[in-house]
């Protein structure tokens, strides 16, 4: 059995422990932010908040999680009652075909929680990993860019584990 | 790192050596110009200049991060503290705008500045010394045709008494053997000039020997592996001795695209190496991958020719049969099940048998590869830790980077279930949790 804790909820899973952490939040939670992009960790639009970390969900076992809280898109707001990020990502009109926005959005939570205000060059280094086949990125980095001007979005607190409080999963 | 604890008697040494050499320690400035080199009217000495300073890699160490070309301002991390490099282009206040040839030449052969101080041997003029007059004047001719850039380096933090240039003057006694070496009458023209480039321009040994205390190339041991930057630059006498043995075309085809088929893609402080030999002379590379076949000890069995293929077809065969039906594994003990586990869903998508990577992109299975049969752990748990990072729209090799993903013990298991699955060697036995930690510590950057 497997036991995660996501958005705060945990949960214990009967699934084989090397399960891509992707298929348990969409298969067995239904969460469905996350996208199946190339399952290589080359696209990021699986990418969730682990820890403090963002990382491509379709690559890392369930096992591996160990303690560390996951945050997925769900976590930030809904469609009623957005986020501020995602309030900046509909105010840009950052989203074409959209699949890729859900990624785009959890790595980009990741850095305004360390870095409230970052520069524009920060946020490409940063945004790097993810990958927009419509071409959405300057709308991307304009929202990213405005939620931190707007200083809307800071550290939830919830993200304390880094990969060191993975050990548990581990021999 | 290694070169933390200097020997005392060793720094002795240097001191005592500066002292005798201080009447070196500063030379005569070269003139400068009155204003800026006049670029070359020659193209074709200003093509041949770019070819040669492709094979130098002078643009990798010159340009920072985001930077403009040869603007320099790239920290270079060295056991001894850090360096920056220096803006190379042509900006009369801030680069080598106001060099004659003659500077230049001096600064290339001797290690010594325009203004008479004198450079610390992290530029490899202990290589650049063997070139050719027209070699460096092709290079000068090149650098100076450059786009000039106003910027100046950060200053260079180095500990003490490192910081003291005219140190210098005593290291250049012991490890500077100026001036070019005369072909070998019986090696062929490829191989000379292999050897030329190698020694010279490429300055390859100066990642691929191991340092001594006072981060000289260790006599004697020239090629026998080196560590750069947190990676290790592997042996260069021992490409006989990989499941795949190198071949020539193999050789060439790494170094100028970054990709060798039966062995694995260049990373680290590699991939740049390749990316600049790629706008090199390809009859240069291949002289250069000529030269470096000859340099091969091969270990026990003989290196006949039939020898070699027999075990190329042998180590073909298993490869291959690898990608079709892998081993069962040996995975027993905890570390290389939980290893296991975690490279089924992190690794194989990727690396496992008939994955899209090794059955379209004739990637190589991980058997071949060169940092999984090494001796050391070191570049397989780098390349986990860093991955290769998006080239650009060069061409991909891309890994990502599981530095966040998985703890150290994580790393290590996977690392050490990877070595039992795919090589035929021992196992890493010093492969754990602390030694992932010590290794995470040890990045490029300073």
């Amino acid at each position: 059995m497997i036991t995660l804790t996501v958005n705060g909820v945990p949960h214990t899973l009967d699934i084989d422990p090397s399960t891509p952490l992707l298929y348990a939040l969409r298969n067995q939670l239904q969460l469905n932010g996350a996208k199946y992009g190339c399952g290589l960790g080359q696209c990021g639009s699986c990418t969730v908040i682990v820890g403090d970390q963002p990382v491509f969900s379709c690559l890392l076992p369930v096992a591996a999680v160990g303690e560390r809280p996951v945050r997925t898109i769900e976590s930030l707001g809904t469609q009623e009652n957005p986020g501020p990020l995602q309030r900046a990502f509909i105010d840009q009109q950052s989203a074409q075909c959209g699949y890729c926005i859900a990624g785009m959005v959890m790595r980009a939570q990741a850095l305004l929680e360390r870095v409230p205000s970052p520069s524009d060059e920060e946020i490409r280094a940063h945004m790097q990993p993810n990958l927009c086949r419509c071409g959405t990125h300057m709308r991307i980095i304009a929202a990213v860019r405005e939620a931190g001007r707007a200083g809307a979005v800071t550290g939830t607190g919830t993200g304390t584990g880094t990969a060191a409080a993975a050990a548990g999963a581990s021999s | 790192m290694r070169g933390k604890a200097i020997p005392v008697a060793a720094l002795l040494v240097v001191v005592l050596l500066g002292i005798a050499a201080f009447a070196q320690t500063r030379q005569p400035a070269v003139p400068a110009l009155a204003s800026a080199a006049a670029p070359s009217g020659d193209p074709a000495l200003i093509e041949h200049g770019a070819q040669l300073a492709a094979v130098g890699d002078c643009m990798v160490c010159h340009t920072a991060q985001g930077g403009q070309p040869f603007a320099g301002g790239r920290p270079l991390a060295t056991p001894f503290g850090t360096l920056f490099t220096t803006n190379i282009t042509p900006d009369p206040a801030t680069g080598i705008g106001l060099w004659s040839l003659e500077a230049f030449s001096r600064a290339m052969r001797k290690g010594v500045s325009r203004d008479g101080h004198l450079l610390y041997p992290a530029f490899p003029y202990p290589h650049f010394t063997r070139m050719s007059d027209g070699d460096i004047a092709a290079v000068y001719a090149y650098i100076m045709s450059r786009t000039p850039v106003s910027a100046t380096a950060p200053s260079n933090r180095l500990t003490f008494p490192l910081n003291f240039r005219p140190l210098v003057a005593g290291w250049n006694l012991l490890f500077l053997h100026e001036g070019q070496v005369a072909d070998d009458a019986s090696e062929s023209a490829d191989w000379n000039r292999g050897r030329y480039l190698v020694n010279g321009l490429g300055h390859c040994a100066a990642c691929h020997t191991p340092m001594n205390a006072l981060g000289a190339e260790r006599s004697g041991q020239q090629f026998a592996g080196g560590l750069v930057e947190g990676w290790e630059a592997p042996p260069l006498t021992k490409l006989l001795q990989a499941p795949t043995p190198w071949t020539l075309d193999q050789l060439v085809s790494y170094l100028s695209v970054g990709l060798a088929t039966q062995h694995g893609a260049a990373a680290g402080p590699m991939l740049p190496v390749a990316h600049s030999l790629a706008d090199a002379s390809q009859a240069d590379v291949k002289a250069m991958a000529t030269y470096l076949m000859s340099l091969q000890v091969p270990a026990g069995s003989p290196a006949n020719p039939a020898a070699n293929s027999a075990a190329t077809t042998a180590a073909m065969s298993s490869a291959t049969s690898d990608a079709a039906s892998p081993q069962t594994v040996v995975a027993q003990s905890p570390t290389l099940k939980n290893g296991e586990l975690l490279f089924r869903a992190a690794c194989a998508s990727c690396h496992g048998a008939g994955s899209p990577m090794s059955t379209l992109a004739e990637r190589p299975s991980l058997s071949q590869s060169t940092a999984v049969n090494a001796d050391s752990p070191r570049n397989t748990v780098r390349m986990m830790l860093d991955g290769i990072g998006w080239q650009g729209d060069g061409p991909a090799h891309y890994m990502p980077s599981f530095a966040t993903m998985f703890s150290d013990a994580q790393i290590a298991d996977i690392a050490n279930y990877t070595r039992a699955q795919y090589s035929t060697r021992a196992p890493w036995n010093s492969l754990d949790e602390s030694a992932v930690a010590k290794l995470r510590k040890e990045t490029s950057q300073p």
